[in-house]
């Protein structure tokens, strides 16, 4: 399923919602919408990941790149990971470059 | 000002290329493409084969310009691939002459022996495609894990506490409660992480993890029809790349992720990992075997040739890497740098260590280059470098490895000596005094201390430690060789009956000798090394070379958690005694004599009578005390301890030396009662103090202070 990345940015929240399979060929689009959130130097990155259906390798580094570019004080928040999805990260260490979280609520509280 | 170097300059049907970077070899993700480089020293010439991920026919094949070649090397730039879903080898061409050594096949598609990650046995145990004329393929790696703050632990040598295991064995039994999918896995070992903790390990020693091929000389067990297959993994595919089927996103091609994920939590919880690497000999095996990558690229450069072309044999199966040719000594040192580098590996055990200080003909050269070389590594400095100082075509350097100031041994000569004396054999008191010290008589002439000796009672190889104390002789008719493989000279003794018994009397004696076992192991100086499972008393039935067993002869079966709690509970206890007690991790060796003066020498020995070790050939019993003022050379406080070993028959009265005005001597271990420990610190005082009965074949421990 082709992939999708949307950002918006209310009170130095910046929220991405992803839809579809980030992979090699879309990890670059998901880049370019941190890049802009980045810009906004948000507090908090918020990821909606219930309609992500699927991330591969080169996705699970643009969170690592997000980490980095955006510096520790920045958290970053993904919300409702799929169970697929939440497995790749678990076991690939990747959990610990985010925070995650069951809801939006939670995420912005 | 835009960079003009990341332009291609050449194109081959779709495909948009450049010359190359020679180095660094194998693959390097560069702005735009993939750099690729590889070496021959007698091919011709080279064609870059690329495969889409899974497909069986390649999609292109680019033969490399000749302006691309410098020197022996190979190298070009391809743009535009998809790095997550390309699979590449090479053709090479060139002489195909057995007898001159050379085997170039332009029919063989060849992985390149630096590869990051190596498709075709991507799922543990899944019936590959034989059909596939490119078995195991090369991938591209990501080389960006996010590491944080971690970086290797470097634990001192002689604090170390290594534990031996198996990726797979360790939690693929169903009893393992790590969910279904991560069982045998890194991801397995990351979920038992806290039990590692309280046992109290602060090193895992990974049987090889580099990738390897299950199926090699896999076949049915000639009676029973099981299938036995290349379990430990002791034949190299590709150096660079972790197994993929020890990864439970091995079918994602991400066990890179899940490997550096696992050291960062291991080395968060105080872990180191050591990685067991074989680089004796391949997976491609003597002249029967594959074409995977190293015969069909540049054979007579890879393998020790006899002058007929045939493949020497030192390490018993098939072929010998060539590791003091210039140019397979720079593949084993830009491994080892890359994995201490890239994976933030502590140490390394080297299968069959003293292949590597052969010359290309099989003679033991008396400064090894390659050895050499690593020993004074800048990126290595600071790993653990151990070696299993022997191999399978006669060499045996315990206590003469050329270590450079920096080479540790597994000390075989500390398992055979402890196993005799364990057993009740006359005549080993004096060699024990030697081993409990790090193996002086070993090492200590050469300047090496007393981490130099990794001191261990049982490895994967031989009997575990209830087999030891259950079996006088190996049973391996389960490995379809008709019980000729593995070794003969065991040193066990089966306290009274072959095998299984309901005998109380033989249980109990088994269950005493295993707890001195480890006793003797945890107050030894040097650094010990503990065998997965023998802290919960796994067995083999009996079997001394369970190389083929993919199934519960392996699996560690983690209800013995449940049954062998005791057990648990006296290792992890002997463990974190010894993690208390800087006294039993001296960095120098003992001197026998008082330094700091305390009045007490830095050990002394006794017997049944204090101050009067029996030395003679009768003896099986020893004594030792260590003067807590000496601990570490006299740099770290500690108490007071003595060790008593009753290796006879019969039950002894030890008396005690006496400690100086003020302290008492404190019940800290006895195998040989019911309550076999004290926790550490509530040790209750002895009573009297003047000496007590050690009971036959048991160790007791006491703390003054």
């Amino acid at each position: 399923m082709s992939f999708t990345a949307a950002t918006e940015i209310d009170n130095a929240i910046a929220t991405i919602t992803l839809t579809g399979d980030l992979d090699a060929s879309s990890a670059p689009v998901f880049r370019e919408q941190i890049d802009i959130a980045a810009q906004a130097s948000p507090k908090r990155i918020v990821l909606m990941a219930s309609g992500l259906d699927y991330m591969a390798s080169a996705g699970l580094r643009v969170l690592v790149f997000a980490n980095q570019k955006l510096g520790t004080d920045v958290d970053i928040y993904l919300v409702a990971p799929q169970e697929l999805v939440l497995e790749t990260l678990q076991k690939t260490g990747f959990d610990q470059s985010v925070i995650i979280v069951d809801d939006y609520d939670t995420a912005i509280a | 000002m835009d960079r003009i170097d990341i332009h291609p300059t050449h194109t081959f049907g779709d495909y948009k290329l450049r010359c190359g970077r020679p180095l660094p070899f194998g693959t390097t993700l560069v702005p735009g493409g993939v750099n690729f480089s590889i070496y021959s020293s007698y091919a011709t010439d080279c064609t870059l084969v690329l495969f889409q991920k899974h497909q069986k026919e390649p999609v292109a094949e680019i033969p490399f310009p000749d302006e691309f070649r410098i020197g022996d090397v190979w190298t070009m730039t391809v743009f535009n691939l998809d790095y997550e879903t390309v699979e590449y080898g090479y053709r090479m061409d060139g002489p195909l002459d057995i007898q001159a050594g050379h085997w170039f096949n332009t029919d063989k598609i060849l992985m390149d022996p630096y590869a990051k990650i190596i498709g075709g046995r991507d799922i543990w145990g899944e019936e590959p495609d034989w059909s596939d004329p490119y078995q195991h393929r090369s991938r591209l790696s990501f080389d960006d894990f996010d590491w944080e703050s971690d970086r290797p632990l470097e634990v001192p040598p002689e604090d170390q506490i290594i534990y031996e295991m198996h990726v797979r064995g360790f939690t693929r039994h169903p009893s393992s409660e790590v969910k279904e999918n991560h069982r045998g896995t890194f991801a397995g070992i990351r979920a038992k992480i806290p039990y590692l903790k309280e046992l109290g390990v602060n090193a895992i020693e990974l049987m090889p993890v580099f990738e390897f091929d299950e199926f090699e000389n896999s076949r049915r067990h000639p009676e029973t029809g099981d299938l036995l297959m290349n379990y430990w993994g002791y034949s190299t595919v590709g150096f660079f790349a972790p197994k993929a089927g020890y990864a439970a996103t091995g079918k994602f091609g991400m066990q890179v992720d899940e490997l550096k994920s696992l050291v960062k939590e291991l080395h968060k919880n105080g872990i180191e990992v050591i990685l067991d690497v074989v680089f004796n000999h391949t997976a491609e095996g003597n002249e029967n075997g594959p074409y995977i990558s190293y015969r069909g690229l540049d054979n007579k450069t890879y393998y020790m040739l006899t002058p007929e072309g045939y493949y020497f044999n030192f390490s018993g199966c098939g072929n010998t890497l060539n590791c003091n040719n210039p140019v397979v000594r720079n593949l084993v040192l830009d491994c080892l740098r890359f994995w201490a580098a890239e994976y933030h590996i502590d140490g390394f055990r080297f299968d069959l260590a003293s292949i590597l200080g052969r010359d290309p003909w099989g003679a033991p050269l008396a400064n090894p280059p390659l050895l050499e070389a690593l020993a004074f590594d800048p990126i290595l400095a600071r790993c653990k470098l151990i070696a299993e100082a022997w191999d399978a075509g006669g060499l045996y350097q315990v206590g003469s490895f050329p270590a450079y100031g920096r080479w540790a041994e597994w000390n075989g000569k500390y398992r055979d000596g402890i196993r005799k004396f364990l057993k009740g054999d006359a005549g080993r008191v004096g060699d024990m005094a030697q081993r409990l010290q790090g193996s002086p008589d070993l090492y200590a002439w050469a300047g090496r201390g007393p981490a130099t000796s990794i001191n261990f009672i049982t490895a994967h190889d031989g009997f575990t430690l209830a087999d030891l104390v259950s079996y006088n002789d190996k049973h391996n008719a389960a490995n379809g060789e008709y019980n000729n493989d593995g070794g003969n000279d065991n040193d066990s003794w089966n306290c009274g009956a072959e095998g299984w018994t309901d005998d109380p009397g033989i249980n109990a004696l088994r269950q005493r000798q295993m707890r001195n076992a480890i006793a003797i192991l945890m107050l030894s100086q040097g650094v010990p090394m503990l065998l997965m499972g023998d802290e919960l008393g796994r067995s083999q039935n009996g079997n001394n070379n369970t190389y083929c067993h993919d199934n519960e002869l392996n699996w560690l079966d983690w209800n013995l958690v449940e049954t062998n709690q005791d057990l648990f509970k006296f290792v992890s206890h002997c463990i974190h005694f010894r993690r208390a007690h800087p006294a039993l991790r001296s960095r120098y060796h003992l001197q026998n004599r008082d330094y700091v003066g305390s009045g007490y020498a830095d050990i002394t020995w006794h017997g049944t009578q204090a101050w009067n070790a029996d030395w003679s050939e009768g003896s099986r019993a020893l004594a030792f005390m260590l003067c807590g003022k000496h601990a570490k050379s006299g740099t770290a406080e500690d108490d007071y301890l003595y060790v008593a070993i009753n290796m006879h028959w019969q039950t002894q009265w030890f008396e005690l030396p006496g400690l100086p005005t003020g302290m008492q001597w404190h019940s800290a271990i006895n195998t040989g009662a019911d309550l076999d420990h004290f926790d550490l610190g509530k040790e209750p005082v002895l009573d009297p103090q003047q000496g007590l009965l050690v009971r036959d074949r048991s160790v007791v421990v006491l703390v003054g202070r």
